[in-house]
């Protein structure tokens, strides 16, 4: 059967090119790269100087700021990364508390969002535990911004031809050389700490254990969104300080497993059902078709029958009646014949003269 | 009525060519603006909103609203409800420019659109939603194509290569249902990665199914809607075979909306129950949520249903505007209006009007090629050389 081999080749061929990768997808837990680096942000430590800020412009080669770094004012305004800014120390006030700050940049997340919805791999998590990105494949459809549920990723809107994704990088050069990231170096405070995430977790939980009234017994982005490589520890709700709260602890690849594993599933058993249902149209069509045979069959068969009993009634009937008939049969023609005789020479008159 | 071959209006100065001539120019300009300065120069996209009416609209309207041509076939091909079988090609030529424009509106807003076919033959991003989209459309807009060309081939007289293709139309049929399905899904699914941007009321694992079930619907409501103005506009090129079957079409199709809405709507409040967010109904983003519930898609299965019960056209037709309306609606909301909630106002996305601009132009581009092609065509006709051969 023709359309069997095809349908099975359809399902086959949608299956196999779905699948690959996708296993990898479904729902399983990674827990980062073994060894991978981190940076620990302690939120208690920071004094809003911005001199990582200033770090990260040299270090990235980005163009000079509108105002100077030393410039604290800018503080007062909140401002998020844009492509010509990889991080952003923000001023926060709490109440009875005074000025918190907190830096905010790509938190390297284990399981990224933005890697996972890019659709030409232009985003990828390394084993260092920087997520990095290759602009010779990226086509700029920004869904890596979409995904991001820290809002990191941004781009070069004004850019006609090159249009890049922006965003920290956590210094993947530098650690290739083995130096600190620019920011981690640059900090005054050591409100930045740089390691292996194991370590940082546990740094992290000996100062919660040690000065519990001034922390909170939380790691930021120990769990949250599948673990992130950067994580923060503070005094105050982190919600306070820009972050959110609500992001829970499933990774991205976890969200979006579902409708990828129902891929192959899909095109293995639509084309199925789909030919099933054709199958079934046609047999009805097949079957009404014999149905409405038989049925005319019977219905002649039945009419046929009729017929001839009416017709056997009606000769017999005739038989009596017939003579009687046969009279006015006869006269009413002979009467016919004698007047179309009349009409025919008058006619025949008219038409000689029409012809002439 | 008009045989086939003696077409189009009169003048070229009519009203119709004067209104899409001045969108195209204007389309054109921004167009030039849109490569030569960059997106950032036309659009209000920025860091927070990276995706705009573009994607909104172009993308996600216009898939949803090209869903007619896998759901008209099917009807016909699949389920052997030949009644449909005159709708089929209207439907197919609107699905196949529908995609083709899809696909034109979306090298605007890609950044480095000649990349677009990176993620199919380069480099594949295969946990990407977004990779199995690109990958669905792209070979639906050819299998649309292929379903299209009978009619083409007709038209130019090449009669083996026509009759070659319509051979394999079940097969055809059956690939663009599966295709459609998983794209249509995965437009929805687009979305589940960011549970912490989309507001709750419209966020929901069940997003696949949703766009999915949606689609169904917009396909059958936009061909009615379509079929209505074509009635109005293009009456002389419909044959009697089409015009004998249109009214049945159009009950047969809005019995099976009124079905669908009502299941659609069911799944869609089993999404509220599921997530227990009854409590958002009370909030600004719930009062929108309900209009479009009741009015976008409760509202139209009653209208549909009775107008299916009272045989009345007219009112089915209405019916069909406002569910059409209603899944533009829908696909705005999960894009734009309820996309970044917990942004500040000031930092919301709204269209520019060159953003706007582009659309309308894009539309208007697929207006006029729908014009062109089924005043020439057999679409709403048979061949006469292929007559009653289906
Ligand atoms: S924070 Fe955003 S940009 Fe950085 S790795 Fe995570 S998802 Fe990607
Ligand atoms: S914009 Fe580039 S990096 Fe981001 S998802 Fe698209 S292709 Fe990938």
């Amino acid at each position: 059967m023709l359309r069997r081999t095809f349908l099975g080749m359809l399902g086959a061929a949608c299956v196999g090119a779905t699948t690959p990768g996708k296993a990898g997808a479904a729902g399983h837990e990674f827990k980062g790269y073994p060894g991978s680096k981190g940076v620990l942000f302690d939120e208690t430590r920071c004094i809003g100087c911005r001199k990582c800020e200033a770090a990260c412009n040299k270090v990235n080669d980005l163009p000079a700021p509108e105002k100077k770094f030393d410039d604290l004012s800018v503080l007062d305004t909140k401002r998020r990364t844009d492509s010509k800014t990889f991080t952003v120390v923000n001023k926060y006030e709490i109440e009875g508390k005074g000025s918190v700050f907190r830096k905010n940049q790509c938190n390297h997340c284990l399981e990224p969002a933005c890697a996972s919805a890019c659709f030409v791999k232009a985003l990828t998590k390394s084993p260092s535990g920087a997520v990095v990105y290759d602009a010779s494949v990226c086509v700029g459809c920004r869904y890596c911004m979409v995904a991001c549920p820290f809002e990191i990723p941004t781009y070069e809107y004004d850019e006609p031809l090159t249009p890049r994704v922006r965003k920290c990088t956590m210094c993947a050069p530098r650690l290739a050389e083995g130096k600190l990231p620019g920011c981690v170096e640059a900090c005054p405070k050591e409100a930045l700490t740089f390691g292996t995430r194991d370590e940082l977790i546990k740094i992290a939980r000996q100062r919660i254990e040690r000065y519990p009234d001034r922390y909170l017994d939380h790691i930021y982005g120990e769990h949250e969104m599948g673990g992130t490589s950067w994580m923060y520890i503070s005094g105050d709700p982190f919600s306070k300080t820009g972050l959110r709260e609500d992001l829970g602890t499933k990774s991205a690849p976890e969200l979006t497993a579902g409708p990828l594993a129902a891929v192959p599933m899909v095109a293995g058993l639509w084309p199925v059902l789909l030919g099933g249902i054709y199958a079934v149209s046609k047999r009805k069509d097949k079957v009404a078709d014999e149905e409405r045979k038989d049925a005319v069959d019977n219905a002649i068969a039945k009419a046929s029958a009729e017929a001839e009993q009416t017709l056997s009634e009606a000769l017999s009937k005739a038989d009596v009646a017939n003579k009687r008939k046969i009279e006015v049969e006869v006269k009413k023609a002979v009467e016919e014949a004698l007047s179309a005789k009349d009409a025919d020479e008058e006619n025949g008159e008219e038409s000689s003269e029409e012809e002439s | 009525m008009a045989t086939p071959g003696n077409n189009g209006p009169k003048s070229v100065f009519n009203t119709f060519n004067l209104v899409a001539g001045t969108i195209i120019v204007i389309g054109l300009i921004i167009t030039v603006i849109r490569f030569y300065k960059g997106i950032g120069a036309v659009t209000n996209l920025d860091d927070n909103n990276p995706w705009g009416i573009w994607i909104g609209f172009d993308l996600l309207c216009g898939v949803a609203l090209a869903a007619g041509g896998y759901t008209t076939s099917a009807a016909c091909y699949i389920f052997g409800l030949k009644r449909y079988h005159s709708a089929v090609r209207p439907a197919l030529l609107t699905a196949f420019l529908g995609y083709a424009l899809v696909v034109v509106a979306l090298l605007y807003d890609l950044g480095r659109p000649w990349r677009l076919p990176y993620p199919i033959f380069y480099q594949h991003g295969t946990t990407s939603l977004l990779f199995e989209v690109g990958l669905c459309v792209c070979i639906y807009l050819t299998v649309l194509f292929i379903e299209f060309t009978p009619a083409l081939f007709e038209w130019l007289g090449m009669k083996k290569l026509r009759n070659f293709v319509v051979k394999g139309t079940l097969a055809l049929t059956i690939l663009g249902v599966v295709l459609s399905t998983l794209h249509q899904s995965s437009l929805g699914a687009l979305y589940t990665i960011a549970p912490s941007k989309l507001h709750p009321l419209w966020y929901s694992p069940y997003m696949p199914l949703y766009f999915f079930v949606s689609s169904i619907v917009a396909g059958l409501s936009m061909v009615i809607f379509e079929s209505s103005i074509s009635h109005k506009k293009l009456h002389r090129m419909m044959d009697e075979e089409y015009l004998k079957h249109h009214d049945s079409v159009v009950l047969g199709f809005g019995k099976a909306c009124s079905l669908i809405l009502f299941g659609y709507f069911f799944i869609k409040t089993m999404g509220v129950a599921y997530g227990n967010n009854w409590h958002y109904l009370a909030s600004g983003y719930g009062v929108v949520f309900l209009i479009e519930m009741l009015g976008f898609v409760a509202l139209p299965c009653f209208l549909y249903a009775v107008g299916v019960r009272d045989k009345n056209i007219k009112l089915i037709q209405r019916a069909a505007v406002l569910t059409v309306i209603g899944i533009v609606f829908n696909r705005f909301n999960v894009s734009m209006i309820a996309f970044n909630y917990q942004l500040p106002s000031s930092e919301r996305y709204f269209p520019t009007m060159m953003e706007i601009g582009i659309s309308v132009f894009i539309v208007t581009v697929g207006v006029v090629l729908f014009r062109f092609i089924t005043t020439r065509m057999p679409i709403f006709f048979e061949h006469p050389d292929y007559k009653g051969e289906h």
